[in-house]
């Protein structure tokens, strides 16, 4: 490719980073509590059992399961991968606890060990002073920090499997309530046999003094992540949500198939983002994690919002819309996503927006960038029904490619049921170009600096969308993973 | 300061330079003008570094050390600065920061310390000031929507503030209204002394009227085939390049 022209100087120190290693890759050796691989209602039972839950969360289980047997993987997207034999994953699988914990810091040394080496520290001294954190791996939750501090305000911030026990009327309630078991063929196996993720429930008034914050880890190579989460923000509350996840390298690939459900009342707000950095396979497309998640939240209140920003670097593939219902009147979504893939990486994502309610307004920032081999779609829904009058969006989906062999799509679906609404789309798609690195390098600004320049300033108005301590991070992180990638 | 012998460069087997010469020296402003075609945009190019060219034969000395086969940056590093005729667009990135990277590199490349936005910031005021150019041009993005004009002056901004010792300005004045073609020439002359040199890539004489150069270099088929001075510029504009091609 053109850019080539450049690259002799800068070759061996291109190749070297090229050859980086994947900086999550490690395995945790600890002794863990399993069962057998496969799924019959008999492991539904078990997992129910494990997890001492009520019998309505058993009953939930089950109706999922009868009707995942009935469906099958949706294939509208442009993906192209081999479907996971689902009778060959491990649906459970947990470190094994030796006693009760009444606190992070009795964690099996190991596991935090590991936790330190992805630079999520557990104990509470030690990490950042204002993030309140949840860690899970593999099929359950370590624990979640500040719990006290945040009881104070009568936030509750807890694993998924707690909530279950404990506040088992709110689960009833809400659980399922945006994303119903039938959704669609993930939906339908992570409802019948999701093992744990968090729980958060801000209530009336309240503005979530923390950042709270999932980890997601895969450590075990037979075995699945189907975790769960739901957040519900009573009226006029606030909070910010951050969700990081990444995984060992193994050969074969992982199934990731995940819920999130997210619930605003009346003038509440939640910002839900995510830099998702699940192993993604070698140089050859071998290995890395199938992530296929369904993220959705629902606006029913009154001038209610939800924003969600995504930065996807990770996973072989990616199935993932996060959406927003807009019930209310006056609510807001938001959806702000750079999705980058390289090596044979393939990603079809993007967002659905449901305009219900009157004087409705969704929002979608959508940047893609590809290279190498990798394939990266956007897809989108913007439907805004008969009773929402005077509603608008505003859609921007662009690509950059950063050489000839990857490829980049834009499918946006729009449908629009009355005459007061606007709806705006725009969409471009460009290349690094020959002339754009000539200009940066007259004025003294070397290749490696001008890419990142450039890509940076691509995906500035998703990263001012992050949590300020993540947005460096995702920078960060993107140029790391983009490094070497050109040429 | 700029010593070119016998230069000859093509680009995929097409030949654009055929054996050029040009001498200049600290304090003296050269115009290169010709038919279109004649090679002159791709000759700021060459002298640039741009790697879609190949040198086949002759050399390119700055301050006596060979360029030759220096890089775009290394090049630019000693000193030399190109004006585009068609700035990029660089969407997400601030002038100032991009502005100041380009800076800190300068000075990094003496082995001097990076001034923070602050310090920099200082710096920028004056040459705003000098450009008749306001804070506000400094947060938008890089060239991103600017009209012909503000590229063009964002150019002479980027200049000044680099402060290069050869600058060659790649038809600086085209698609310029008479008013900002006045304004644009103040910023230039300021920026001129007997330290610097520049290279005025031109098709029209109203530039020359109000930067007076020293050399005008007529180009034809990737040489220059006359030198004169500034009274060149007017014989031209009356004559055209019939009489000289033929």
């Amino acid at each position: 490719m053109e850019i080539n022209r450049y690259m002799p100087n800068s070759e061996a120190k291109l190749e070297q980073l090229v050859k980086e290693p994947y900086k999550y890759g490690f395995k945790t050796n600890i002794e863990t509590d399993t069962i057998k691989k496969g799924l019959d209602e008999k492991i539904i039972h078990l997992i129910s059992t494990k997890k001492q839950e009520p019998n309505f969360m058993l009953q939930f289980r089950l109706k999922a399961f009868a009707r995942w047997k009935k469906m099958n993987e949706p294939n509208w997207s442009s993906l192209n991968y081999n479907q996971p034999n689902y009778q060959n994953i491990r649906y459970y699988s947990a470190p094994k606890k030796k006693k009760k914990l009444n606190d992070l810091s009795e964690v099996d040394p190991e596991l935090l060990k590991a936790f330190e080496k992805l630079g999520i520290s557990i104990n509470e001294q030690k990490q950042l002073a204002n993030v309140a954190v949840d860690v899970v791996f593999d099929s359950v939750s370590l624990g979640t920090t500040f719990k006290t501090e945040l009881a104070k305000s009568g936030v509750i911030f807890c694993s998924i499997s707690d909530a279950i026990q404990l506040y088992p009327e709110l689960i009833k309630t809400y659980l399922g309530s945006v994303i119903p078991s039938g959704d669609n063929f993930f939906t339908a196996l992570n409802s019948a046999i999701f093992t744990d993720g968090s729980f958060c429930y801000i209530p009336k008034n309240i503005r979530c003094p923390l950042e709270l914050s999932t980890y997601f880890r895969i450590n075990d190579e037979e075995s699945g992540q189907f975790e769960r989460t739901l957040i519900v923000a009573e009226e006029n509350s606030e909070l910010s949500y951050l969700e990081g996840c990444t995984a060992p390298k193994y050969d074969k690939n992982q199934l990731h198939a995940a819920i999130v459900e997210l619930v605003t009342l009346d003038n509440a707000r939640i910002k839900y983002s995510t830099v998702q950095n699940w192993y993604s396979g070698d140089e050859f497309g071998n290995g890395g994690i199938y992530n296929f998640v369904t993220k959705r939240g629902l606006c029913a209140g009154i001038n209610s919002q939800i924003s969600w920003t995504q930065v996807e670097t990770g996973s072989a593939v990616t199935w993932k819309y996060p959406s927003c219902i807009l019930t209310g009147n006056f609510s807001k979504g938001e959806f702000y996503s750079v999705a980058l893939t390289k090596n044979y990486q393939q990603a079809d994502t993007g967002t659905k927006m449901i305009h219900i309610g009157k004087e409705t307004r969704s929002r979608i920032i959508s940047k893609g960038i590809s290279a190498g081999h990798s394939k990266n779609s956007y897809r989108g829904l913007v439907k805004i029904g008969p009773n929402a009058t005077k509603s608008r969006n505003y859609s921007q989906c662009d690509s950059l490619l950063l050489d000839n062999n990857s490829s980049a799509n834009t499918f946006p679906y729009i449908q629009v049921e009355n005459s007061s609404s606007q709806i705006e789309h725009e969409a471009s798609t460009s290349k690094i170009g020959e002339e754009q690195i000539f200009y940066f390098l007259q004025r003294g600004i070397n290749i490696e600096q001008a890419i990142s320049l450039i890509i940076s300033g691509f995906c500035r108005e998703v990263f001012t969308e992050l949590p300020m301590e993540f947005a460096l991070e995702a920078d960060r992180l993107l140029n790391l993973k983009l490094e070497g990638t050109v040429g | 300061m700029l010593e070119i012998k016998n230069l000859h460069a093509s680009i995929n087997q097409i030949k654009i330079l055929n054996g050029l010469n040009l001498v200049v020296k600290s304090g003296e402003i050269h115009a290169i003008m010709g038919t279109n075609g004649s090679g002159k945009s791709t000759f700021s190019k060459i002298l640039t570094g741009h790697p879609a060219y190949t040198l086949n034969k002759g050399e390119i000395l700055f301050e006596g050390k060979k360029l030759n086969k220096l890089s775009p940056e290394e090049r630019s590093q000693l000193g030399i600065f190109l004006a585009f005729q068609y700035p990029v667009e660089i969407p997400g990135v601030s002038n100032e920061e991009f502005l100041r990277i380009a800076y800190n590199l300068k000075r990094k490349s003496k082995n001097l310390p990076d001034l923070n936005p602050i310090e920099f910031l200082e710096i920028l005021k004056d040459k705003l000031d000098a450009s008749n150019l306001t804070i506000d041009f400094l947060n938008r993005n890089v060239n991103e929507g600017f009209s012909g004009g503000e590229k063009k002056r964002n150019e002479i901004l980027q200049m000044t503030v680099l402060d290069p010792k050869l600058a060659i300005l790649d038809e600086t004045d085209s698609g310029l209204d008479i008013d900002a073609l006045r304004n644009l020439s103040i910023g230039i002359n300021n920026f001129m002394n007997k330290e610097k040199s520049l290279i005025i890539i031109t098709h029209y004489q109203r530039l020359l009227d109000y930067i007076v150069p020293d050399f005008i270099h007529i180009m034809h088929n990737g040489k220059i085939i006359k030198t004169g001075d500034a009274s060149l510029a007017l014989t031209l504009e009356t004559k055209g390049y019939e009489w000289l091609i033929n």
